[in-house]
């Protein structure tokens, strides 16, 4: 073996980012023996916004590089083999150097994510190696009932990471107290959040942590039949989790008898899902399981008592379960200690749209949405002004700016009228529209609802032409007041949490939005130049050198003027595409 | 529940007949006879085949595997990921997620129809382009992204997206 390694980083979005040819430059330069070094891969360690990432070990000091080419990883590995030094400037973390990319990590805390990025999880050694499957050992060896697994787990305070933030050992209760010889336990990983990618990169980074959990839950609530709901969309979450699960077969720790545990049986299949936002819903996942449309039934009788195949069953998140092996093995006090009152540990966010630093994070409960965006997530890109937050998704709402010192915890994010949700953070700057937004989230719910509350699935509808006539500058006198009450009946009149929660991303931008409400209805105007149809453009003529690359551009010809003399948009006949702006190399065209 | 489908569905009753080879399906419907909840990977199976799901697949499943007919076009217009009409050889998913659309991905479809010629969820003439939106591929730092194929495609700009098509067309006309 040579001294140095070179482990690739390969989740969906590194090789989105071209992570796989990198890999492959790797291994031709090993084979053809120009650099004497070893390769391996890894998946995301979060910093999504410096992929494709090359973490180089060399005499056992680490250095992670990002934005690397086929060229660059060339120039590292020159230097490493020659000097066992490191190339400076593409190193993006580092113990051994300092790099304008630290604070991406001050003040994180990976418990959910601790091996994501770090060991190669297709090789399930490597989470051995790091004290994977301690857990479950710790479970025969000590002779843990399952009252003390549920007892741990009650204490460490862990709640639902998928959205509900429900207690999660009290569920595990339930479950238990419901006599049956079958029970289920299934891993949610629909994560229908559009804008949310935290339990993706957990199955892609480390599948055996969420097995391991699943493994526990089981234990405890007696189950002996597993399954791993996943989104269809993620092919190589499902390719990693399908390998995980034949290694841990082979080493029994899925099997029968697990872990000499006299009557302990338990195997665990995936069920692919068909792309429905609502069966991320309890009651509509187990329809789905079951080969039916994925419609959500009224509750009582809850999963817990009657739930797949009419048996008890248990359902909780991916990340919920990648943090149980970890609250086993190093005790609920440990995890305790981070957070706040009620809301103990740490949350994964999935930090994106307008920021500098968008990737994964995973920081203590307590921290607060300023320090997230702007320490971790190093502002707003280009400079703009940072306008508001959303969190969870269909279901959550803005924070606005003004708050951003709120912290993270599910009580003060519901606080403001948004909700924790799985994790999806989206960060909005002054060009965002608000009322769009809300649109966007309405056009989601409304595709989305399963259509059996008529409130749900025709509310959403109504709220949806309004909000669309709104951007389209149709908007009237009383609609912001219809949205409102629209919302009240969708609350009251929907069966699950869809509809529900359907109003939150209208009713959080109306509460701190108003004005641009107001602006689009009023003034027609879009305050964050936005809404095409409410904009204006014009030509300054200082600014115009005559070059009709606009008039040339333009679909409807509604530009006019001769060759070298100023050009005239004809205002009546523009449709606001916005081509001849984005044509035009002088700035002479204005938009407002 | 998307209600363009149903339109789908007048147009597959218009074009009964399309030619399968429905012997392929024989061993899909062979491991999954009789076992309980098998539906959608039945049908997951029978698109992984033939790209959508043909009229005559339908008969045949239901045939098979004792399903009412109703309830598989009720599970099939249910869920998004089925198609009732044939696609092209390469299916370009535009992504539509949160946060891709404050990224602008609405620009990306609008280039992808200008370039191609079609509207979302339609096939090119020649058959080798499928356009389709979808509501997120995990990629969100990389907003805009798309996917094509087993391929996903980040940090889309009006450039780097014609590019792509333009380099798939050719190497498709290379291997005539
Ligand atoms: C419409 C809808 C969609 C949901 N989507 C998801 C999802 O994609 N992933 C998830 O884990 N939970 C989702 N949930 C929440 C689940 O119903 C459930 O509360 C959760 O999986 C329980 O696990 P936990 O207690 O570990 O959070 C959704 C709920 C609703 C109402
Ligand atoms: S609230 Fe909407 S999605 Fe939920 S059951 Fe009712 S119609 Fe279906
Ligand atoms: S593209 Fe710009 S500079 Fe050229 S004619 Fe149009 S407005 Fe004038
Ligand atoms: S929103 Fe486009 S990849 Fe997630």
């Amino acid at each position: 073996m040579s001294r140095i390694k070179a482990i690739v980083g390969l989740g969906s979005c590194g090789i989105a980012a071209g992570a796989g040819k990198v890999y492959d430059k790797l291994n031709e330069l090993i084979k053809t023996e120009k650099y004497k070094v070893s390769a391996d891969k890894t998946s995301c360690i979060g910093m999504c916004y410096k992929e494709p990432l090359v973490e180089i070990i060399d005499n056992d000091k680490s250095y992670l590089y990002g934005g690397v080419t086929e060229s660059i990883l060339e120039e590292i590995l020159e230097k490493h083999t020659k000097e066992h030094k490191p190339v400076e400037k593409y190193v993006v973390h580092s113990e051994y150097t300092e790099t304008e990319e630290d604070v991406f990590w001050e003040g994180q805390v990976k418990i959910a994510l601790r091996h994501c990025g770090i060991i190669n999880p297709e090789v399930i050694e490597e989470y051995e190696a790091k004290g994977g499957y301690n857990a479950l050992k710790k479970i025969a060896e000590r002779k843990m009932s399952y009252d003390e697994v549920i007892e741990e787990i009650l204490d460490s305070g862990l709640r639902g990471r998928g959205g509900g933030g429900f207690p999660t050992g009290l569920k595990w209760k339930f479950a238990r107290q419901n006599e049956s010889d079958e029970k289920y336990i299934i891993c949610n990983a629909d994560e229908g959040d559009p804008g949310a990618f935290m339990d993706r990169s957990l199955l892609e980074g480390d599948p055996h942590a969420v097995i391991e959990g699943m493994i526990i839950a089981a234990y405890a609530i007696g189950a002996n039949s597993g399954v791993i709901y996943c989104r269809a969309e993620y092919p190589l979450a499902i390719v990693r989790l399908n390998i995980a699960l034949q290694q841990a077969r082979k080493k029994g720790y899925l099997g029968k008898n697990i872990m000499g545990i006299d009557g302990f049986n338990l195997d665990i299949y995936i069920k692919e899902g068909a792309g429905a936002f609502v069966c991320g819903e309890e009651t509509a996942l187990i329809a789905s399981v079951e080969g039916e449309r994925g419609m959500p039934r009224k509750r009582p009788p809850f999963p817990a008592a009657s739930g797949l195949w009419k048996k008890p069953t248990n359902i909780n998140n991916v990340e919920t379960l990648a943090n149980i092996p970890w609250i086993i093995d190093k005790g609920a006090e440990e995890y305790a200690k981070y957070g706040t009152e009620k809301s103990k540990g740490t949350k994964v966010f999935a930090l994106t749209g307008k920021i500098n630093r968008g990737g994964l994070v995973e920081v203590p409960m307590g921290m607060t949405i300023h320090d997230i965006v702007f320490k971790l997530g190093g502002g707003i890109q280009d400079g703009k002004k940072f306008k508001a937050v959303q969190l969870g998704g269909p279901s959550g709402g803005c924070i606005p700016a003004s708050l951003d010192d709120t912290i993270v915890d599910y009580d003060s994010v519901n606080a403001t009228g948004a909700i924790m949700g799985s994790g999806g953070m989206v960060v909005m700057d002054e060009t965002t529209c608000m009322v769009d937004m809300a649109r966007f989230f309405l056009d989601f719910t409304q595709k989305e609802s399963c259509g059996k509350c008529t409130f749900c699935r025709v509310g959403t509808k109504r709220m949806l032409e309004i909000l669309t006539r709104i951007t389209e500058g149709e908007g009237k006198e009383g609609d912001i007041e219809k949205l409102e009450e629209l919302s009240i009946q969708i609350k009251e009149g929907s069966l699950c949490g869809l509809g529900q929660t359907a109003p939150n991303p209208v009713l959080t931008t109306i509460k701190y939005f108003r004005h641009e409400y107001e602006a689009h209805i009023k003034e027609k105007r879009c305050p964050a130049k936005n809404c095409a149809k409410l904009l204006t453009y014009e030509i300054i003529p200082d600014m115009c050198t005559g070059c009709t690359v606009c008039a040339v551009n333009c679909p409807v010809d509604a530009i006019d003027g001769e060759r070298k003399e100023i050009h005239f948009i004809r205002q009546d006949d523009c449709i606001n595409c916005g081509m001849c702006f984005s044509k035009c190399n002088f700035n002479a065209i204005k938009v407002y | 529940m998307r209600v363009k489908r149903i339109e789908q569905i007048r147009d597959l009753k218009q074009q009964a007949g399309d030619e399968i080879n429905i012997e392929l399906l024989q061993p899909l419907l062979e491991k999954y006879k009789g076992k309980k909840g098998s539906l959608i990977p039945v049908l997951q199976g029978t698109q992984d085949i033939y790209g959508y799901i043909p009229e005559q697949a339908f008969l045949e499943i239901s045939k098979k595997l004792g399903y009412k007919l109703s309830s598989l076009y009720g599970v099939v217009t249910f869920y998004a990921q089925f198609r009732l009409n044939p696609v092209g050889k390469h299916i370009i998913k535009v992504c539509h997620g949160t946060a891709c659309h404050v990224q602008n991905a609405k620009k990306i479809t609008e280039i992808l129809q200008d370039t191609l010629k079609v509207s979302d969820g339609e096939t090119t003439e020649d058959k080798l382009f499928t356009l389709e939106s979808v509501a997120c591929l995990g990629c969100c730092s990389l907003a805009p992204v798309m996917m094509i194929g087993d391929e996903t495609y980040g940090k889309l700009t009006e450039k780097s997206t014609k590019k792509i098509i333009r380099e798939i067309k050719n190497s498709e006309k290379q291997k005539k």
